[in-house]
């Protein structure tokens, strides 16, 4: 055989390898997603998202579950927001190259790895014990804050970095200080990165549930949370908790909720996507 | 009276010893160019006046930069306030990515100017200086970017203009232009003479006897010849002047 001819074929062969690479991870997705679908679909309607927990399956709802994600969702972003974006502008257009700036950037990058599960350590000694916030949302977001900060700050670096300098130049060439340029002109400029960030970041804080039962988010929670030092729960702590229970019907309510918390974060995710491609456009000049 | 004083300017990027030993006068209402080939140091003198190279890291100078008798590197000097004086145009139009009129109101607006009449009369007055605002007139809500390339440099040219800076610094201003903007860009920068001192990077020697008074010839970081345009393009002085004028270098 040729040598062409030998080429040819592992060039045919990689490419049939990924084509089953990428169809293996879809297909399980599929199937998962289905499974979920078939089973729960039906379960969901008004009465299932206005009721408050029942230890009878047909009468559960979900009502404090999602009232409790979104209470965790405004006070994280609350929360996250502000301290991500400014620390990311700080250490984008502010802080030196020194030393120590690139001690806290490889820190950064690397708190973005921890495992869950450490931060929601972390919130109980912190937020819980020491703030005295008990198992409150309060602590709750400022745990999941924590979590999505290093996402948040890097990743409104990297919308600050694709801002040209040819920007600052102007505004600094128009007597304008450091803050108002940043203000004016980099920080709209880079506004659609770093709200993709922010919304990525938040879509991960929503699905979390190892560092919310540490701090002591409850699986049973009957009332819907009126202040943010109320206890609460989450959409996935009620999934996992009806997972475990040993009648089949919880399993439909899980599946249900499965559907409610998979459509939320699927929505945010889309908001990030065509921001994205809407900002990339903008920022081609 | 000078406007432009410059006392034994040296300047380096870390070691790299990129201007040397500069002096220089600059009279009020000229029309100034530098030309040298690239890396002679001529964009670097011009960043000095209003103190644009501060950004650049490993960037140190010596010597003395006089504007209407101010040392401009002065601890009291704020380079905010420098820079309202010295405006500046760059190579590629860089107009911020918002419409017309934000463009041209954005350096009074910095200073916290707030008026709305007074915001568009100057718009009216800058753009009609740069010989934009018939063009734009009835769109100045809409986005810069959707301007040409010579008429965002002419916005570009307004904006500086909205502040009155008194000294305007053009660095290659229709390097990335077609022949016809830069031609009404030339002819722009004669007309803003008669209020404006202007100085202008050239690479270009045809653009740099068309709009100026006098020129600066810049060769590795040293000033070689400044003198009259005419008598520096007839009857240069000294021979490095002579190659590069006569394109045997550069």
């Amino acid at each position: 055989m040729s040598k062409v001819k030998i080429n040819r074929i592992k060039d045919t062969i990689f490419e049939y390898v990924g084509i089953g690479s990428t169809l293996i991870g879809l297909v399980v997705l599929a199937i998962f997603i289905g499974n979920i679908l078939v089973e729960g679909l039906g379960r969901i309607d008004l009465d299932f998202l206005m009721s408050l927990p029942s230890r009878k399956p047909e009468r559960a709802g979900i009502l404090t579950a999602w009232t409790g994600t979104a209470w965790i969702l405004g006070l994280t972003a609350l929360i996250g927001i502000p301290l991500g974006v400014s620390a990311g502008v700080y250490l984008e257009e502010y802080g030196k190259k020194t030393r120590l700036t690139s001690i806290i950037e490889v820190n950064i990058a690397n708190l973005a790895g921890v495992p869950s599960i450490i931060y929601g350590l972390l919130g109980l000694e912190i937020f819980v014990r020491v703030l005295n916030f008990g198992g409150s949302l309060l602590a709750g977001a400022f745990t999941l804050a924590l979590l999505i900060l290093p996402i948040i700050i890097v990743s409104t670096r990297e919308a600050l970095k694709a801002v040209p300098d040819s920007l600052r130049q102007a505004s600094y060439g128009m007597g304008a200080t450091k803050w108002q340029t940043t203000w004016y002109q980099v920080l709209p400029a880079a506004s659609g990165g770093i709200m993709t960030g922010i919304i990525l970041a938040l879509s991960r804080a929503i699905g979390e549930t190892a560092p919310v039962i540490v701090i002591g988010a409850l699986a049973y929670v009957p009332f819907v949370a009126q202040t943010p030092m109320d206890e609460f729960t989450v959409l996935p702590i009620q999934i996992f908790n009806w997972v475990s229970r040993p009648q089949h019907a919880f399993i439909t309510n899980a599946a249900a909720g499965i559907i409610i918390l998979l459509f939320l974060t699927f929505v945010m995710n889309g908001i990030a996507v065509y921001l994205r491609n809407k900002w990339q456009k903008k920022i081609n000049w | 009276m000078k406007q432009i004083e410059a006392k034994n300017v040296n300047a380096y990027y870390g070691d790299n010893h990129v201007l040397k030993n500069i002096n220089m006068d600059i009279m009020p209402n000229s029309v100034t160019a530098f030309i040298g080939p690239s890396g002679c140091g001529k964009s670097t003198f011009l960043r000095m006046f209003n103190r644009m190279n501060d950004y650049i890291e490993g960037f140190r100078k010596e010597g003395e930069i006089l504007i209407d008798g101010i040392e401009i590197y002065h601890k009291n000097v704020k380079v905010e306030e420098l820079r309202q004086k010295v405006g500046m145009v760059f190579q590629t139009p860089n107009p911020f990515p918002k419409s017309v009129y934000e463009n041209v109101v954005y350096g009074l607006k910095v200073q916290g100017v707030k008026n709305k009449k007074i915001l568009s009369e100057v718009v009216e007055r800058s753009l009609t200086q740069a010989a934009l605002w018939e063009e734009v007139k009835d769109s100045l809500n809409k986005s810069a970017l959707s301007l040409s390339g010579g008429q965002q440099q002419r916005l570009c040219i307004a904006r500086a203009l909205a502040v009155e800076p008194g000294i305007i610094l053009m660095d290659e201003p229709a390097a990335s232009l077609d022949p016809i903007s830069t031609a009404k860009i030339e002819e722009l920068i004669t007309g803003l003479k008669k209020n404006y001192t202007i100085i202008i990077v050239t690479h270009n020697m045809q653009q740099a006897t068309r709009v100026s008074d006098k020129t600066a010839f810049f060769y590795v970081g040293e000033l070689i010849e400044y003198e009259q345009t005419a008598k520096l393009f007839s009857k240069p002085v000294n021979a490095k002047t002579e190659n590069y004028i006569s394109g045997r270098f550069g």
